[in-house]
């Protein structure tokens, strides 16, 4: 194929094809003071050596996770990842294979998809799971489209404890659709009623355990009052490695399961590529999201994979597809899964109490400090702190001192009025001694 | 009740008072192959004339049935969620889709009665 650069009058042709008159109009939907305008003042050339020394400078400005103490968790975790799942990650028959479109020939990438579907599923306590979706958000809205298309009902209800993040893609996905989303006030405590917001026109109630400020919660009791109004239960969690330790959304009567699956095997990676979970009955998996691969047998008897339901998805059913995703995380989703296969189930456990252990060992120190609150009766690895400061300048203060404290609630919940707030998490890459510099530090910051 | 009427897009509807029940062709259940799993809408639903009213997934495609009358969904045949075979096995029986409430009898005029139909398959053969 020759490569041939388009000139002006290809592109005239290619404006007029699709109806618009200018390049700028198809990028309508970009606000006008988000868009760049012009080129980027950057000189127009440089050695190899010179661009080294001033994107190492530029690079140097950053705080990096693994070079300071760091408590930032909210959605994202840094946890430990052994070399040899990168490692094995890099062989090059998964590192260059995308998710397979004439899926059974490969046999090998279909099983590492069947095993991660068998983990999620134990893992939620539920029956199916699919191959993954890109991350816990889109896992999060894609459930929700689900419950509409089960329920034949277009209100979802929101919690105030779903990470805000989560809820925007889910109210993006409703404004597009035309779909009602009734989102709860920001619950730092917990305490709010779920089953008063539930009527006859829900089609589900979306809960987060532990919730977006680290509070764990009893989802029988909300399951139990969806029920009652024929509504469904989408269960979220953003730190997989709490199900280790939690009793499974399954267990508690979810209907659908989502989350982020980063924490295991994958690294912060800038926020993506993540892997999204999700889990269902086996009755509603034909309303099921995504891939699915399945285990059966070949002409000769021989255990073997196949992508299976596949009436569900695009490339069959086209505009009545379940979802317009054909893809999986592979590559996120391997990591997963081999992360997975070297915990085991008593390896994850034992992550989970390391991880709440050296949690309560931080909400120990941090309590000490004059003038901060624990707002938190219970937790896993993650919690709140109420500060005498606001806390965006706070945490500020303390990255300039070599400590990443945590996430200022303000700046997802802008409006809120929750400035004083800080979700703070603890994992087993945090040592005692990050912590003593985290309580100096912050002692330090509030005393000036 | 009376004789089936077709539709070119191989649904049948069998009328008794004002009341149609639909399915697909003997014909449909032949090119589908075996029936895997029926979609059935909510009763109480409203389809138009040419509208989708069910969808019927077979082991080679998931293919749309398209209600052949106007009006209101009245009763769906429950028993092809856990037997969607029944389809194939008697299409124009036991496998019944829906049954829809007629709100306008004189589009029945524009389906073909039987041998219309079976004239009309020989067309497209």
């Amino acid at each position: 194929m020759r490569y041939l650069p388009l000139d002006a009058a290809d592109r005239a042709l290619m404006l007029a094809r699709v109806g618009v008159s200018h390049i700028d109009e198809i990028f309508a939907d970009i606000p006008a003071d988000k868009r760049l305008n012009g080129l980027l003042d950057i000189p127009t050339r440089k050695s190899e050596i010179e661009v080294d020394r001033i994107l190492s400078s530029l690079a140097g400005r950053n705080v990096a996770a693994g070079s300071v103490p760091f408590f930032l968790g909210a959605g994202a975790y840094r946890h430990h990842v052994p070399a040899s799942v990168d490692h094995l990650i890099q062989r090059s028959e998964f590192l260059t294979s995308y998710t397979p479109y004439q899926p059974e020939i490969a046999q090998g990438t279909l099983q590492v998809l069947f095993e991660f579907q068998t983990q999620v599923a134990a893992l939620t306590g539920m029956e199916v799971a699919n191959a993954s979706m890109y991350d816990g958000s889109t896992a999060c809205g894609e459930a929700m489209l689900m419950a509409h298309r089960l329920t034949r009902r277009n209100k979802a209800v929101l919690s105030g404890g779903l990470h805000s993040q989560y809820a925007d893609v889910a109210a993006t996905l409703a404004s597009m659709a035309g779909d009602k989303i009734v989102r709860l006030p920001p619950d730092i405590k917990a305490s709010e009623d779920l089953a008063a917001a539930i009527d006859e026109n829900t089609s589900c109630v979306i809960v987060q355990s532990p919730d977006f400020f680290g509070n764990p919660r009893d989802l029988a009791p909300i399951k139990a009052a969806a029920e009652a109004k024929g509504a469904l239960l989408i269960a979220v969690f953003t730190e997989a490695v709490s199900l280790g330790a939690l009793r499974s959304p399954g267990e508690m009567g979810a209907d659908i399961v989502v989350g982020e699956g980063q924490s295991i095997g994958n690294a912060l990676n800038f926020g993506g590529p993540y892997v999204g979970l999700f889990a269902t009955h086996l009755k509603y998996a034909r309303q099921m999201p995504g891939r699915l691969a399945g285990e059966t047998v070949d002409a000769d008897g021989r255990r073997s994979f196949v992508l299976t339901l596949s009436t569900r998805e695009q490339h069959i059913r086209r505009e009545k597809a379940t979802s317009n995703i054909c893809t999986n995380s592979g590559l996120c989703a391997l990591a997963f899964s081999i992360h997975m296969s070297l915990l085991g189930q008593t390896g994850l456990q034992r992550l989970a109490r390391v991880n709440h252990a050296n949690s309560v060992a931080l909400a120990d120190r941090l309590a000490e400090i004059k003038g901060v609150e624990i707002v938190n009766q219970y937790f896993f690895n993650e919690f709140t702190i109420r500060t005498p400061r606001v806390a965006e300048e706070l945490i500020e203060a303390l990255a300039k001192r070599g400590i990443i404290g945590g996430l200022p609630v303000s700046r997802l919940l802008p409006d809120a009025g929750l400035d004083d707030l800080i979700v703070v998490a603890g994992t087993e890459t945090n040592s005692d001694e990050d912590r003593a510099a985290f309580a100096a530090v912050l002692t330090q910051c509030l005393s000036v | 009740m009376s004789q089936p009427r077709f539709s070119k897009d191989h649904e049948y509807i069998i009328v008794d008072g004002d009341v149609g029940t639909v399915g697909i062709s003997e014909h449909a259940q032949a090119q589908l192959g075996d029936v895997v799993f029926v979609e059935l809408p909510a009763v109480g639903d409203k389809v138009a004339k040419g509208a989708q009213a069910a969808v019927v997934e077979s082991v080679k495609a998931a293919s749309e049935v398209f209600s052949p009358a106007s009006g209101e969904v009245v009763a769906v045949n429950g028993a092809l969620e856990g037997e969607p075979s029944l389809i194939n096995e008697d299409a124009m029986g036991k496998g019944w889709i829906v049954k829809i409430k007629l709100s306008d009898p004189a589009e029945l005029d524009e389906l073909m009665d039987e041998a219309a139909y079976q004239d009309f398959l020989k067309t497209i053969a």
